[in-house]
């Protein structure tokens, strides 16, 4: 049980682009927001050898900048991401190929001017894993190993199926050879029967190549089949992480709770099923709330959760959870 | 029994392509009930969008409806001139779309455009007008609403233009909404707040719905019936818990068996093989048979109707 | 590519312009065996058959159907000699000038930071002013020569291409798949030459027919105004201002042939051109 893939204290923000127009209108008086935006704050978290950690949240809670600092994609503006000791990126370049990628949307992340043979055999010839001779087997065999016909290895990425694009980015990012895999709603874009076949293969070749993942989606239901723990965020913050079943049978979070009551459920005995949804919005990440983020929409709120941030704390059953009242 | 709100007959709706007719709608009927919600379900290329824009007449070339009846309150629409048309679609059918910003103009307040939306059927003044936006955000659940009608769509979050675009759908109490993937692009909190009130308002202003989704667990949560599409037909249709405890039709159980929430953590979904055909070249027969478990020499006919109106399926080798 | 040059021949004009570029293109390449005369061979010309209406029978004993110039040469020849090196000055000047251009924007847009500031700034003021003006001052500091010419219509006119490529490649830079490609990773060449570049080239070769045809006229001005090519080679542009001192005296045929051939082929240059943007821009397509 030793952490792999590890986040101290990693902050991200994104300040607005300053330009030359922006400096002369503030010059004549007018407002420029400057302010940056915090897509996370403070996070640490530990990925061990082997498993799947599930980052669920609502769009904006930062799980997809958190997900790009860990891939070693996206410097942390404070804090460290540390893959068995080391950084994973250097004066801004990621350095490393232990850590891999899978993109949410397929019909993007594959360069629609190159032959997915190419796409998938590119990294591994460019980092030597494989010589420029036998980059075509590879391909072929990176092909049938996701289901796919290795003679499409000539094919370009239009001419496939947004399921078949999937399988092809699972390919390429697998033949990097890594570690850890990252998969930013890797499912979030596909057709239910589709999503169930690239989940499969997922689980499948997660336990074939003994992979690390860090599995993010805002599909609780997804998260819960292919995780081993979870954690949950919210407004750049992880307000609970700990095993998936666990977290899912009781949730402590008050917005974990609210989170699950909020998914719709296949109501098989015809009952009405009501709707406990969370109060209000996602505040203002230019503005968070003072204290815990979530007190403005919290039903158990009371002074001290206005006035103090709670810390993730542990409990008893190995669950960490920042609320005072849970 | 009394007559149904809408009465859709053998609807066929096509895209004439370069590549070739496309049939998205090829033989849809189903009716509606005043009050009743029901949901329209289906993959992407089911033709489920295209069956709830054809309702409302809005196919746009190269695409038309190339026979059937839509028959709205004993009136036909298919046919019907446009002006017409677009004085039902203000007033008597509404439709609410997957992006809001279909709907809403990004210049414009949201009380300018929804005081528009009243004039343009004869809704009296400004005052009157204002008045009715107002109590139209309100009952969507945007706080502050009267303050709220001077500010720009921009100002809006996502959910909340959502809300937006519904209540400009309910300005007059419209007699049948369309809504088409309405909280696809919503978070899971938004979502469960807007099907809430979305309900709700059905309910007591007795407006029938059209649910058009990808979600099988949000429609059962929301709708009396259900419609399963595949390939441009309707493959299954019947109460929501009937359907989806007892599916008749092997796509509708794959679509149910396919979802993470089905399944067992960590284990092999089931899963359909193969993809959806596409509509510019469909087989002869069923257009399920290639992906179906229990299709054999006999799906390469047009598969029957098994069952009534109220429960039925399309299909050789129905589930008991 | 079927599909594509199916919805191009759905244009009828811009079917028949490409078939008289390609026309122009053949009689160009073939101009030393379909030409009835060697116009630059000094020994084939007559200056008795000088400043000849067409249809005119020479010494020769074959007739000139475009008529004869200033130095009995066959307008037809001259014609087609001229298409030749106008052509060449064209597609050189046009085809470098992309080669910089491009490489320019997609390094601004890739690199970020001052050096993305610094050549778009250039860029900038390049298009703010004429580029005849730079190139007429190029080719007065560089003197006359093919080469000389053709390093001023590139300097002239990289800026367009480099201003079109910045543009495409900040729009893909932002895209998953170059993001992908950084986060394998792949070494910045690769991402800028094998994933930006090629998705970048739908604009440049739009951009790239018109210029082709801006650089034609371009240096038939120069040549016009004497700045261009060096007598012994006359392209369209010289030809037309050797006519030109005779447009009064009637004889207009000396300079408007050339003209003609001139204006057909930077039309349908331009034509092929704005159906290849309506093809790559897919807000415009139906």
């Amino acid at each position: 049980m030793t952490a792999i893939l590890a986040a101290e204290g990693v902050t991200r923000r994104f300040a607005p682009r300053v330009t030359l127009g922006d400096r002369i209108a503030a010059a004549l008086g007018a407002r420029v927001d400057r302010r940056a935006v915090q897509a996370v704050t403070d996070v640490s978290l530990a990925v061990t050898r082997g498993e799947t950690l599930g980052l669920v949240g609502e769009s904006g809670c930062g799980k997809s900048t958190l997900g790009r600092m860990l891939a070693g994609i996206l410097p942390p503006s404070e804090g460290r991401v540390l893959l068995d000791g080391a950084p994973p990126m250097r004066a801004g370049h990621k350095t490393t190929t232990r850590i891999q990628t899978v993109f949410q949307d397929p019909f993007a992340s594959l360069n629609p001017r190159q032959r997915i043979g190419e796409a998938i055999a590119e990294g591994p010839v460019s980092h030597g894993l494989v010589t420029r001779a036998a980059a075509p087997k590879l391909a072929a065999d990176w092909l049938a190993r996701v289901g796919l016909d290795p003679a499409y290895a000539q094919r370009f990425p239009h001419q496939f199926s947004g399921g078949q694009r999937q399988r092809v980015a699972i390919a390429r990012a697998l033949a990097m050879q890594p570690e850890v895999l990252v998969c930013d709603e890797p499912v979030a874009s596909l057709d239910v029967s589709i999503q169930a076949q690239v989940l499969n293969l997922f689980l499948e070749l997660h336990r074939a190549l003994g992979l690390t993942c860090l599995f993010i989606s805002h599909d609780l239901a997804v998260v819960r089949h292919v995780s081993d723990r979870v954690a949950v965020m919210y407004l750049g913050r992880i307000v609970e992480i700990g095993e998936a079943a666990t977290v899912y049978a009781a949730p402590r979070h008050p917005y974990t709770r609210g989170l699950l009551a909020s998914v719709p459920k296949l109501s098989l005995d015809g009952a009405a099923v009501e709707f406990q949804p969370i109060r209000g919005e996602l505040p203002s990440p230019l503005s968070p709330p003072a204290g815990c983020a979530f007190h403005p929409r919290c039903p158990a709120a009371t002074d001290v959760c206005r006035a103090q941030r709670p810390a993730l704390s542990p409990r008893a059953d190995g669950t960490l959870v920042a609320c005072h009242h849970a | 029994m009394t007559a149904p709100l809408l009465d859709v007959r053998d609807l066929r709706t096509e895209f004439h392509t370069r590549a070739g007719v496309l049939r998205a709608v090829n033989g849809v009927s189903f009716t509606l009930a005043r009050g009743e919600i029901l949901g329209l379900v289906g993959e992407s290329g089911s033709g489920k969008s295209v069956t709830g824009f054809s309702l409302l007449g809005l196919v746009d070339p190269p695409g038309r409806i190339a026979g059937g009846s839509i028959s709205f309150e004993g009136q036909e629409l298919v046919g019907l001139p446009p002006a017409r048309l677009r004085e039902l679609r203000g007033k008597r059918i509404a439709m609410i779309f997957q992006d809001p910003a279909a709907t809403l103009n990004p210049v414009l307040t949201v009380g300018a455009q929804m005081a528009l939306a009243v004039q343009a059927h004869g809704g009296g003044g400004d005052r009157a007008a204002r008045d009715l936006a107002a109590r139209s955000l309100a009952r969507v659940g945007i706080p502050d609403a009267v303050t709220r009608l001077d500010a720009y769509p921009h100002e809006f979050s996502g959910g909340m233009r959502q809300r937006v675009a519904i209540a400009i759908a309910l300005l007059h109490q419209p007699d049948l909404i369309v809504a088409d993937e309405p909280t696809t692009a919503l978070d899971v909190s938004i979502q469960a707040q807007i099907l809430a009130e979305m309900k709700a308002l059905a309910r007591e202003n007795g407006t029938a719905l059209v649910w058009i989704s990808h979600d099988l667990a949000t429609v059962s949560s929301l709708a009396d019936r259900v419609l399963v599409m595949y390939a441009g037909r309707i493959v299954e249709s019947g109460p929501v818990a009937q359907v989806l405890r007892a599916p008749l039709h092997p796509y509708t159980r794959g679509l149910l068996d396919s979802l993470p929430a089905m399944g067992r953590p960590g284990e092999m979904l089931a899963q359909i093989p193969g993809s959806t055909p596409s509509l510019l070249s469909l087989p002869p027969g069923c257009p399920f048979a290639p992906r179906c478990p229990r299709a054999d020499a006999a799906c390469a006919q047009d598969p029957p109707v098994v069952g009534t109106e109220g429960r039925m399926a399309l299909c050789h080798h129905p589930l008991t | 590519m079927t599909a594509f040059w199916k919805e191009y021949a759905e244009n009828r004009v811009a079917l028949v312009a490409l078939a008289v570029v390609l026309l122009v293109v053949a009689a160009a390449l073939a101009a030393p065996w379909i030409a009835p005369q060697d116009p630059y061979d000094l020994a084939n010309l007559d200056l008795m058959d000088a400043r000849r209406p067409p249809g005119f029978v020479g010494s020769s004993g074959y007739a000139h159907w475009l008529g004869t110039d200033a130095q009995g040469r066959d307008l037809f020849s001259a014609i087609l000699y001229g298409l030749r090196i106008s052509l060449q000055m064209g597609l050189v000047a046009g085809a470098s000038a992309m080669a910089v251009g491009a490489l320019l924007g997609i390094l601004a847009a890739h690199a970020g930071g001052w050096v993305e500031g610094a050549i778009m700034r250039v860029v900038d003021l390049q298009l703010s002013f004429p580029a005849i003006l730079l190139a007429l001052v190029l080719v007065a500091v560089l003197g006359q020569g093919k080469a000389q010419l053709v390093i001023a219509l590139v300097a002239a006119q990289y800026a367009y291409f480099a201003r079109t490529a910045y543009g495409a490649a900040t729009a893909e830079r932002q895209k998953d798949y170059v993001e992908a490609a950084r986060a394998t990773p792949l070494p910045g060449w690769r991402v800028v030459l094998r994933h930006l570049l090629p998705n970048c080239l739908p604009p440049l070769i739009v951009v790239g027919t018109v210029q082709v045809a801006n650089a034609i006229a371009l240096e038939a001005t120069l040549s016009f105004l004497g700045l261009g090519l060096p007598p012994t080679e006359p392209s369209l542009g010289m030809l037309i201002s050797n006519g030109f001192q005779y447009m009064m005296s009637g004889r207009t045929w000396i300079s408007v042939y050339p003209g003609v051939a001139l204006i057909i082929m930077i039309t349908a240059i331009n034509i092929v051109g704005d159906q290849l943007r309506d093809q790559f821009n897919p807000r415009l397509r139906r």
